[in-house]
């Protein structure tokens, strides 16, 4: 199964050297990975989307706690969160197909972002779904690039009544 | 007043309580050296590779308790102890590694010497650091011992560039470490130590499983406190070994691979399993879809991560194992009931075991032409008088070592577990020596092992460290022709070690005394002789080139799928094998 895990580290050089080699020395899986700078200047927030069964996600969670910089580790896939991804696609827009590709684009509330001759490029957020939904529309048309950030994902306010906050696996053992 | 990076490297070893660093110069610590030779506080001890300051700080680590320091140059100096980090991250020994860098202006230009030291050592250090400022030098070496020691010990690579050692800082000894990632769960969740309680009250079949962890936290009177009081065997790992005495009615030696027949027995019928800083690894365990297929399994472990990585437990504790057996052993003292009851509850399992260790107790054939290996450490057991701090190397000899010499205290067992390093032992006990210079220290290996660090033998001369080199020379890699006999039909692919140096011209040249047997009726001889020795001795002991190590459990197999001696086909082609060993006394050179 998927899973989103948020660890936040500090802000110091070679921590994602240490995390990202954690996942390869191990043979765990990344699907994607981002990293930026967090409110506090000191701390970073990496963004891990990974697959895997229960036992494996657990042992991550543990192995993450384990890197000193590592100051916290939570498996968002455990509580109500939001994800979001940026893509940037530029498409073939032969004459005929301008139109279709500025209609595709709206119906996803996509934005145009530059436009040549023979292209465009259209910048989507939205979740997983959105994202892939547009790049399967836009293919007929043919994509000459493709990239995508990666997910970050951020938990829910926790007011709401229904599906009561997990405790995280790791606070089990 | 300001004072050099040197300076400042040295004073926080001394505030460190460091008396002694394993280590080899070179351009980029010149500084740090030269600061080193103008003080008395902190010994050097010069080795002739940096792979032996590695294994030696080990050594002395793993004797002491304390965390091993390790001083050597950039590039080759530091990847030349990238074996000793990897040995030390698997066993958990802690260990300071100081490294010396390019000037920080020549960090990634392929300068000179240089080396990726912080990424080298990233997978095999518990925790690693670039210092780029002098300021930051002392911080960073109060938190390097720290994360060495606490928790989960390990190696801790610090890499400090020659401009930083050179550059002045004010100096002032940090009370503490400022680490907020960074906090080891020591004592146990109550709830869950309760829980423990109930089923070792309840377990008819119990056996406490004891590793490493309990060596490292010193638990070893909590361990025999629970085996007595609740009367259950105890088994140990080939990193736990010492933790408990191997002599004791309750304990069963070691498990696994090849640990004893009774022992593994007990394993796979036992319905408790108190598993003590101990990680479940593949030598133990055997196949883990059958390993202890009945038991309930309690596991208390300072590390989360080791905690159901390879195999499930019902009760999990997260906890410094002293603090815990503490705990648990305070809760079972009030809820047991009175000895004798206790005794009755469990004779029947005890009984079992017996039964078994009669029926498969460790044997081998005495033999009065060819010196049998477990013939030796029998007897260097009982001539070293049960008290010796004792290393081995990796391989037939190890295994020997473990099943026959049963060492009764911890931190008197000195191996290589993890990762099974070859060349460990002689530089360990080395280190072992220069900790407790009065000590009876062995060194246990083979001519295979001893052959990639014996460069070390100078340092022995040069420290006086007597350490008693017990070399069990068989003319092969021994476990890797047991291999190849047992599954590789007899084909002795490189296993077999051609020519051999004279060890005991080899040790005369290095100024030791080198003393030889050859046939069993020298042994006792040489090895009182060794013993009483005021010096290092290295001898030399031809042992029985077809010996096998048993019980052994195949790779794959279960616990109670042991082989107890060679297979019938094997003992037939043993006998006329091509490579029989034709003794040439005085030589010391095994003909091919």
């Amino acid at each position: 199964m998927e899973h989103i895990i948020s660890v936040l580290v500090e802000n110091k050089f070679g921590v994602l050297a240490r995390v990202a080699g954690l996942f390869s020395a191990r043979g765990y899986n990344i699907e994607s990975l981002s990293v930026a700078p967090t409110l506090d200047p000191t701390t970073s927030m990496i963004t891990i989307v990974t697959a895997g069964d229960d036992p494996i996600i657990e042992q991550i969670m543990k192995q993450l706690n384990k890197v000193v910089e590592v100051l916290t580790v939570v498996d968002l896939t455990e509580t109500d969160f939001l994800d979001r991804e940026t893509a940037l696609i530029k498409v073939h827009t032969k004459p005929e197909h301008r139109d279709e590709a500025i209609r595709i684009a709206d119906i996803f509330r996509a934005k145009i972002v530059d436009s040549s001759p023979t292209t465009y490029t259209i910048e989507i957020t939205g979740d997983v779904d959105k994202v892939e939904a547009l790049i399967n529309l836009l293919k007929p048309l043919g994509i000459r690039d493709l990239i995508r950030t990666g997910r970050i994902a951020i938990a829910r306010e926790t007011t709401r009544t229904t599906s009561p906050r997990r405790e995280p696996a790791l606070l089990k053992s | 007043m300001k004072k050099t990076g040197a300076d400042i490297f040295v004073e926080s070893l001394r505030h460190e309580g460091v008396k002694t660093v394993f280590g080899l110069p070179g351009g980029v610590v010149l500084k740090i050296f030269d600061v080193l030779c103008q003080q008395k506080d902190i010994e050097l001890v010069l080795t002739r590779h940096e792979q032996g300051a590695a294994h030696m700080a080990e050594g002395y680590a793993k004797a002491t308790g304390k965390a091993g320091v390790v001083l050597v140059t950039s590039g080759p100096g530091m990847t030349n102890i990238v074996t000793g980090l990897a040995d030390a991250y698997m066993d958990s020994v802690p260990l300071v590694a100081f490294t010396g860098q390019v000037s920080t202006n020549l960090i990634g230009n392929d300068a000179f010497q240089e080396a990726d030291n912080v990424g080298i050592s990233r997978p095999c250090t518990k925790h690693n650091v670039l210092v780029k400022d002098v300021n930051e030098l002392a911080q960073t070496i109060k938190e390097a011992f720290y994360i060495a020691t606490s928790g989960r010990p390990g190696p801790v690579l610090v890499d400090i560039p020659k401009d930083v050692s050179t550059e002045k800082a004010e100096f002032k000894y940090p009370d503490q470490v400022n680490l907020r990632g960074y906090n080891p769960t020591i004592s146990g969740n109550k709830h869950q130590i309760k829980q423990a309680a109930e089923e070792i009250l309840k377990a008819k079949k119990a056996i406490i499983y004891v590793g490493g962890g309990a060596v490292f936290s010193d638990a070893a009177d909590e361990i025999r406190e629970l085996a007595e009081m609740a009367q259950i065997p105890v088994t140990m790992t080939l990193m736990g070994l010492g933790s408990f005495p191997g002599t004791h009615p309750l304990s069963l030696g070691m498990l696994g691979m090849h640990g004893g027949y009774w022992t593994n027995m007990a394993m796979h019928y036992s319905d408790l399993l108190i598993a003590v800083g101990a990680r479940f690894d593949d030598r133990v365990t055997g196949k883990l879809s059958e390993f202890c297929p009945e038991a309930r399994v309690i596991h208390i472990d300072i590390d989360p991560t080791s905690i159901k990585k390879t195999f499930h437990a019902h009760i999990p504790i997260v906890g410094d194992v002293k603090a815990v057996l503490r705990q648990m052993n305070v809760m079972l003292r009030s809820m047991d009931g009175n000895a004798a009851e206790v005794k009755a509850w469990r004779a029947p399992w005890l009984k079992q075991i017996n039964e078994w260790k009669k029926a498969h107790p460790l044997t081998y054939k005495q033999d009065d032409k060819v010196i049998k290996p477990q013939f030796v450490i029998e007897r260097l057991f009982e001539l070293s008088k049960h008290n010796a701090i004792v290393a081995t190397d990796v391989g037939q000899h190890q295994m020997f070592a473990a099943q026959y010499f049963k060492g009764t205290k911890p931190r008197t067992w000195l191996t290589s577990g993890g990762l099974g390093t070859m060349g460990f032992g002689f530089p360990a006990a080395l280190g072992a020596q220069k900790a407790f210079p009065e000590k009876l220290v062995l060194c246990i290996t083979s001519e295979g092992s001893f052959q990639m660090n014996l460069q070390e033998l100078v340092t022995a001369v040069e420290h006086n460290l007597a350490v008693k080199i017990i070399l069990l020379n068989n003319g092969f890699h021994g476990m890797v022709r047991q291999w190849q006999d047992l599954f590789y039909e007899g084909r002795y692919s490189a296993s077999y070690l051609g020519k051999i140096p004279d060890f005991v011209k080899l040790a005369e040249a290095y100024g030791i005394l080198g003393l030889r047997a050859v046939k069993p009726n020298e042994v006792e001889a040489v090895l009182k002789q060794g013993l009483k020795h005021k010096g290092p001795v290295l001898m030399d002991i031809h042992t029985d080139p077809f010996e096998n190590c048993y019980p052994m459990i195949p790779a794959g197999g279960a616990h109670h799928e042991m082989m107890l001696e060679d297979p019938p086909e094997l003992r037939h082609t043993k006998k006329g094998g091509a490579q029989k060993r034709k003794v040439d006394e005085g030589e010391g050179v095994l003909p091919a």
